[in-house]
């Protein structure tokens, strides 16, 4: 058992002739994702990865044909809201989007509309997700984690790279690593995915890696204090940033005196999470 | 993206909402013009995208066009809070009855707009918002939707406004939501939103936030972006779309990854050091960003040591280790060098770095530490 994604995920590439689609299509490909087709509008018909993957013209065709349930999102972010709301339509459920710089304006707009489907969007501005020797949707470099009890959930890229490298290196194993993205309005929040693995038989222990912005972390807070038996490991990046400032990503700033990193800390400590001082603490802190 | 007063005001006129009679200056001899054209009583207020222009003497009222000459030469070349103002907005004088806020932000947590008001205007919100909450009405505006009338009403009732002004402040609150919804903007915000003399309404101070994420679909807007306020480093990251935020320590650091590099900056302050900078040079990492980055970080006088922390993962870490020799060949930096590569093909790019006589480092901590050290030789 995992989250979200597992062997039987049958995978759509929107975006899929694009530099960025077809190179992480074939590493998708090549760890055993099984992805059943692309979209190009205007490039239906023709075939990708040596014939092995048929490119569609819209996400409805391409879903009737391939029976596929999920969508991974590499169009160019002035296209990302469109991308979503097909796929959306199409009745794909579950919505990966890897794009970074989607306007706040369009993901307001993007949930408030999918949120009365049963359509579940992940990201967007996020790596996507793992589950070891199964399946992996999105960008996360497959060779980084082994298959095991630990349910990973992160705002960002690299540090989780990096956290999964430690499990490993420490012969600890993931059941599913999902990247929630950096952005300040998103598809699926730490809440959602948390409420997940405290559900998957596979996941024994979670690692949560937050961030400086917005309010999540402390409503993941709350969650594991009421709502949790699974332990909880986390770390928090941005304790020395400055307020008033984007930290690279869009969600990443201390505003109006919310989002220091601080705040969530305590509210973590409290809620019986232990909280790193730093990523490479993190394994220990499993056990 | 940060906007001028006198551009959000202009923005907001646009869209229905009365504002004063005025002009920008670049000059005192143009600010005389002005306010001998308008006539009468006029204020001059610096346009410099920092608050608190007021009790940095940079907001002057003037009573005849000599005065406003006068001011505005004082108030010209003004240095306030780091930056200096460069233009003045010339604007009728107005005979204040009572303030009041109205602004327009994002909820992030219930993921849509929502616009405040309070009846106290003309003081910071934000002052407001931590002392007395109670005074400040909320209405969410639901992003399919938009500003619905009958939540226009319930605030004009909620703030106890005369009924006589409800029908323009109807104008001006669909016309704020307007403007800000067609902006794309972030916050949009008159205050003070004044009750004249005369009985009108008219927003005289106005602010406006941008999202950078859709400045493409506002090219008028894209040409009010005043560099001045970014630092220079920070105006040549953004061309070589690096992320760069400079802060005031010793080690610059070069990361793969928003999160990873605050994270190598918070472990660097946990070691005893003090951050330079944040920098991310996103995915993959070839010469020509590298070279970018290192330029960037050593244009910066405090650096005494760079820390490079670079994850590989699709993008191999010898890969990596080139681009960062080629960069080092091409800038050749005369600050120690501290170089952790991790993930795919570690080992490989460790090698070719040690090589070349810079300091290496496995873990994180141990990168730190050895950054740390060698800034407290240097």
């Amino acid at each position: 058992m995992s989250i979200l994604i597992n062997k039987e995920t049958r995978l759509l590439v929107q975006g899929i002739t694009g530099n960025e689609g077809l190179f992480h299509t074939n590493q998708m490909v090549n760890y055993g994702t099984n992805v059943v087709g692309g979209v190009t509008p205007g490039k239906g018909g023709e075939w990708v990865l040596d014939g092995k993957v048929p490119v569609f013209d819209s996400v409805k065709i391409a879903a009737e044909v391939t029976g596929a349930n999920t969508s991974v999102i590499f169009v160019p972010a002035r296209f990302a809201a469109d991308a979503i709301f097909e796929a959306a339509d199409a009745g794909i459920e579950f919505i990966v989007c890897i794009t970074e710089g989607v306007p706040v304006k369009d993901m307001m707009r993007v949930r408030a509309y999918i949120d009365q489907l049963d359509t579940r969007l992940l990201g967007p501005n996020c790596p996507g997700l793992l589950t070891p020797g199964e399946a992996k949707v999105g960008i996360i470099p497959g060779n980084i984690a082994i298959p095991g009890n630990v349910g990973a959930v992160s705002r960002s890229g690299t540090l989780t790279y990096e956290v999964l490298y430690a499990l490993k290196q420490k012969g600890m194993g993931a059941s599913t690593c999902v990247g929630i993205g950096g952005d300040p309005v998103n598809g699926t929040n730490f809440v959602d995915v948390l409420a997940m693995f405290e559900e998957d038989p596979q996941t024994d222990k979670i690692v949560m890696l937050g961030e400086i912005g917005g309010t999540d972390e402390e409503m993941a807070a709350e969650f594991i204090a009421t709502r949790m038996t699974k332990p909880v490991a986390a770390f928090i990046a941005g304790q020395t940033a400055p307020p008033g400032k984007r930290m690279g990503h869009a969600g990443a700033i201390i505003q109006s005196g919310s989002g220091a990193a601080a705040d969530k800390i305590k509210a973590l400590e409290e809620a019986g999470v232990r909280v790193a001082k730093h990523p490479e603490e993190l394994p220990d802190l499993l056990g | 993206m940060k906007i001028h007063e006198y551009q959000s005001k202009r923005i907001f006129a646009k869209y229905g909402v009365p504002i004063p009679n005025g002009n920008v200056a670049i000059t005192p001899k143009d600010a005389r013009d002005i306010a001998k054209d308008l006539g009468g009583r006029v204020i001059i207020k610096s346009q410099v995208l920092v608050g608190g222009r007021g009790k940095a003497g940079g907001v002057k009222l003037a009573n005849s066009p000599e005065e406003a000459e006068k001011y505005a030469a004082a108030i010209l070349g003004m240095d306030i809070k780091g930056l200096t103002v460069r233009k003045v907005l010339i604007d009728e004088a107005t005979n204040i009855k009572s303030e009041i806020y109205l602004g327009i932000t994002n909820d992030r947590a219930r993921r849509m707009p929502v616009m405040m008001v309070s009846a106290e205007g003309g003081v910071e919100i934000e002052e407001v918002a931590r002392k007395t909450p109670e005074k400040i009405i909320k209405a969410h505006i639901h992003p399919l939707l938009g500003l619905q009338g009958y939540q226009i009403r319930d605030i004009a009732a909620s703030i106890e406004l005369p009924r006589k002004h409800w029908k323009e402040f109807g104008v001006i609150a669909s016309g704020l939501w307007q403007a800000y919804n067609e902006s794309d903007a972030t916050l949009a915000e008159i205050n003070p939103l004044v009750i004249t003399d005369e009985d009108t309404l008219l927003a005289v101070d106005g602010k406006m936030l941008i999202d950078d994420s859709a400045i493409f679909r506002h090219p008028d807007i894209a040409e009010m972006r005043d560099i001045d306020v970014e630092a220079e480093a920070e105006t040549i990251a953004r061309e070589h779309d690096l992320s760069y935020i400079k802060l005031d320590g010793e080690i610059g650091c070069m990361v793969n990854g928003a999160g990873l590099a605050m994270t190598t900056m918070d472990i660097v302050k946990l070691f005893g050091g003090s951050p330079a900078n944040f920098l991310d040079i996103g995915g993959g990492a070839d010469a020509e960003k590298v070279g970018a980055a290192f330029r960037i970080i050593l244009s910066d006088p405090n650096v005494k040591v760079v820390l490079i922390n670079i994850f590989g993962g699709i993008t191999r870490c010898d890969e990596v280790a080139k681009g960062v020799l080629e960069a080092i060949d091409e800038v050749k930096p005369d600050v120690p060098m501290v170089v952790r590569l991790v993930g795919t093909n570690a080992e490989e790019g460790r090698k070719m770095i040690a090589e070349a006589d810079m300091i290496t480092a496995e873990t994180l901590a141990d990168a730190a530490k050895k950054a740390v050290a060698a800034s407290r030789e240097a």
